[in-house]
């Protein structure tokens, strides 16, 4: 009959306080395991959102954390803006241009050539020089903006003082560094969700995940697009989290509120025309309507008035087949840019450049969400470690308290046991065996319990958070000969969980040697017979 | 086979002083021999069977068993020639009670290190008449069953030398009959030297042998009167 046997049929014995006390080793090391698979996920949820598909984020000169919070998060009090000038720099010349279209200088510049080139054709001669140029662009300009009755008088101010509000020709200065860039508009609400005014390229070309290798999926309708027919420049589409608590279907319309969860609600409506699949990200949480349809919402045109005069609200613009036009990227501000650089190195150089310059800031949320999760989790983990360890440590004592509290019946079966040709040894053996089978067991027990836990809550911490968790997933690794040496030279990565079992084994022996010794020492003569 | 030579045990009393228990000048049985030990309460006896069994060491003196000197051996020595030389009985509680009737002969085969014989241990149960109660817990024997299980358990490694401490002084007197003829009948086949101790006389009339320890014992020879009074002044062990 081995020492195990004799072990076991001790704590079978005393069925009670032995399941007590394996039970609440259990649900200590249910609790180990279950803060570390949720520390995992949260971790791992973390490094989904490291690999946001985006390694640089542009905004106002303020708190890198602030405009990380804002800008991946979308959470915290709203920051400053950036020009819209300032954000062109970031774009292909192609795409510059484009916007230049765009734009009250632009018009007037285009009416100005038209004219200029009338003149020429009916003069049949040059354009007459520079100045030539300037003057009659200028003048273009202010008759175009009286023609649309704009009341841009300031405008026109700078205008005549040769001050233009954009810089024509501007470089696109930073474009040569950046792969995808897409803007974000903050400042609006819905319900208790950021409203983010941005370009359809946020789910088109943004990819997140490992290696940036997942696509955004809709799990109702499409993406929205720059322009309708249905809906014009007002089309939405809105993240698991939202169209969960919101019961938002697709075709259903929303008004973002403005500047507060509490604040106006402004008249404009989108349609929504798609709804995100969950993906684990941020976006989950988020509005995301069209940039062209947030900039024509009230109070969104940037006045680019000064003093006395007013801006203008409601500012809305048709073509002559009637068609809304989009507003003049003079009166456009960015809240912030999601840079993914066209090399990963250009990152620090980029940043540098920017940083330098004292038009934005650049920050890397990916050392930003560092920076958060030691600041924040890090401390939390350590904590919860710290607690459930000590539950564990607390039923390690309790199962002490059995044990010890059964030595006295048992001084009687030990000094049989001895009779019976039993060594020391054996005796103080089969006492550490038992206290070994309790807290493994036990901790077996809480181990099973943790991961059914896991499996049972998976799908919930899925929807949640888009990390799975299954039965068989473990808490994340760690390489275990950094425990041993403070330098590791080599790899040996291990699940916490292990760690589990020489803790264990570690925690029955320490509170099975005080019973063991009493084991080993009981006076056989003296305990016979009593 | 058995031989003691001036055995001498003492207790340390509290305040400091030796309470002598044995000084035993000689005392001898042969192999196979039986013999019943008789001797007022507080005399010794236990005390010597704890000596012999190497269960308490021995101020002095010489104690050889199978030619081994068992007071010379280390503890742990001690403690393997014990689980395969001698068997014991005790007056009660000789039984583990976690352990079935036939776990609890196993029981006395597992520390004797090598010899572990399942049908051995069911072939003592049933010649001590309890093979259909094989299963059976102690709590679920009567008194007599467990002594009986006690039987088979000391025997159960075949032992040289059979030390029995009183083992019928709490059955009922059929019981009690039928305990000691099992002892004495499986102790003559095995051909198992016999040290029994018992206070009934109608137990120790029936040995060939009866060894008064009174006889034997220097301390209760010299101070009588004074041991007397210690045992009224102590509890009593057994
Ligand atoms: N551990 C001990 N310390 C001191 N005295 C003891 C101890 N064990 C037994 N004694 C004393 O030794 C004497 C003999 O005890 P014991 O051998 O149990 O007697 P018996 O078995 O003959 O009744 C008794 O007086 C008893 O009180
Ligand atoms: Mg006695």
């Amino acid at each position: 009959m081995s020492n195990w046997l004799i072990a076991w049929r001790s704590i079978q014995q005393r069925k009670l306080p032995s399941i007590l006390t394996a039970l609440s080793m259990a649900m200590g090391v249910m609790l180990i395991v279950a803060v570390l698979t949720i520390l995992g996920v949260v971790e791992d949820s973390f490094r989904n959102k490291s690999s946001l598909g985006y390694n640089m984020l542009i905004g106002a000169k303020g708190g890198s954390l602030q405009l990380t919070l804002n800008s991946v998060y979308y959470l915290s009090e709203p920051i400053e803006n950036i020009p819209y000038d300032y954000y062109l720099e970031y774009l292909s010349p192609e795409q510059r241009d484009a916007e230049y279209g765009n734009s009250i200088q632009g018009y007037a510049y285009d009416a100005t050539w038209q004219t200029l080139q009338a003149d020429a054709a009916l003069t049949g001669g040059g354009f007459g020089g520079t100045a030539a140029l300037l003057d009659g662009f200028i003048l273009e300009a202010a008759k175009q903006a009286t023609a649309k009755q704009w009341d841009y008088s300031e405008f026109f101010q700078q205008l005549e003082n040769k001050i233009l509000p954009i810089e024509v020709g501007r470089k696109t200065k930073y474009h040569g560094y950046t792969g995808i860039t897409i803007p974000l508009c903050l400042g609006d609400y819905f319900g208790r969700f950021r409203v983010v005014g941005t370009t359809p390229a946020m789910f088109d070309s943004l990819r997140f995940g490992k290696n940036a290798s997942k696509e955004f999926r809709f799990s109702e309708g499409r993406n929205f697009q720059t322009w309708s027919e249905d809906h014009g420049f007002y089309e939405a589409v809105v993240g698991a989290t939202v169209a969960r608590e919101h019961n938002l279907q697709v075709g259903q319309e929303i008004a973002p509120s403005h500047g507060a969860a509490d604040g106006d609600v402004h008249a404009k409506k989108f349609t929504v025309v798609g709804i995100l699949a969950s993906s684990g990200t941020p976006q989950d949480r988020g509005v995301f309507i069209n940039m062209e349809g947030f900039y024509l919402m009230e109070n969104h045109a940037k006045p680019i008035t000064r003093g006395e005069i007013q801006p203008l609200t409601e500012f809305e613009e048709t073509d002559a087949s009637g068609r809304t036009l989009p507003l003049p990227i003079e009166q456009r501000e960015v809240t912030a840019v999601l840079l993914r650089t066209r090399e990963v190195i250009h990152a620090v150089f980029l940043e540098n450049l920017v940083n330098e310059g004292n038009e934005a800031q650049a920050a890397l949320p990916v050392a930003e969400i560092r920076k958060l999760f030691d600041l924040i989790v890090e401390p939390i983990r350590v904590l919860m470690l710290f607690l459930t360890t000590m539950i564990c440590v607390v039923s390690g004592i309790s199962i002490l308290v059995s044990i010890y509290n059964s030595m006295s019946e048992r001084r009687n079966e030990i000094a049989v046991m001895r009779a019976l040709g039993a060594g020391r040894w054996t005796v103080g053996c089969i006492v550490l065996l038992e206290s070994l089978i309790l807290a493994c067991g036990g901790g077996t027990c809480g181990w099973l319990f943790g991961h059914t836990l896991n499996w049972g809550a998976g799908p919930y911490i899925e929807e949640f958070t888009g990390v799975s968790v299954g039965f068989f997933d473990f808490a994340p690794s760690i390489n275990v000969l950094a425990l041993l040496g403070s330098q590791p030279t080599m790899k040996f990565e291990l699940s916490m969980e292990f760690l589990l079992i020489p803790a264990l084994v570690l925690l029955a022996a320490i509170v099975g040697f005080w019973p063991a010794v009493e084991a080993y020492r009981t006076d056989v003569a003296k305990s016979l017979g009593k | 086979m058995l031989e003691l030579t001036n055995v001498e045990k003492s207790y340390l009393e509290p305040d400091g002083s030796r309470l002598a228990i044995l000084d035993i000048p000689s005392f001898q049985l042969a192999a196979g021999e039986q013999t019943a030990m008789i001797g007022r309460s507080g005399c010794g006896k236990t005390t010597l069977l704890h000596v012999i069994a190497g269960i308490s060491h021995a101020d002095a003196g010489d104690i050889v068993l199978d030619k081994v000197q068992v007071r010379r051996l280390s503890e742990e020595a001690r403690d393997r020639f014990r689980a395969h030389c001698i068997g014991y009985v005790f007056q009660t509680f000789n039984l583990l009670p976690g352990f079935s009737a036939l776990e609890n002969v196993i029981l006395g085969m597992s520390f004797a290190r090598g010899k572990r014989d399942v049908t051995r241990a069911r072939e003592l149960l049933n010649r001590v008449g309890l093979s259909h109660r094989a299963t059976h817990k102690p709590v679920a024997l009567s008194v007599g069953e467990q002594q009986r299980v006690a039987v088979a358990r000391a025997l159960a490694n075949r032992p040289s030398l059979l030390l029995a401490d009183e083992p019928t002084a709490n059955i009922d007197p059929t019981n009690q009959q039928n305990v000691i003829d099992l002892i004495r009948n499986t102790c003559r086949e095995e051909n198992i030297s016999l040290l029994i101790v018992t206070h009934a006389m109608e137990v120790a009339d029936q040995f060939e042998r009866i060894d008064r320890l009174e006889d034997i014992n220097r301390v209760t020879q010299s101070k009588h009167g004074e041991n007397t009074e210690n045992t009224l002044a102590q509890p009593e062990v057994y």
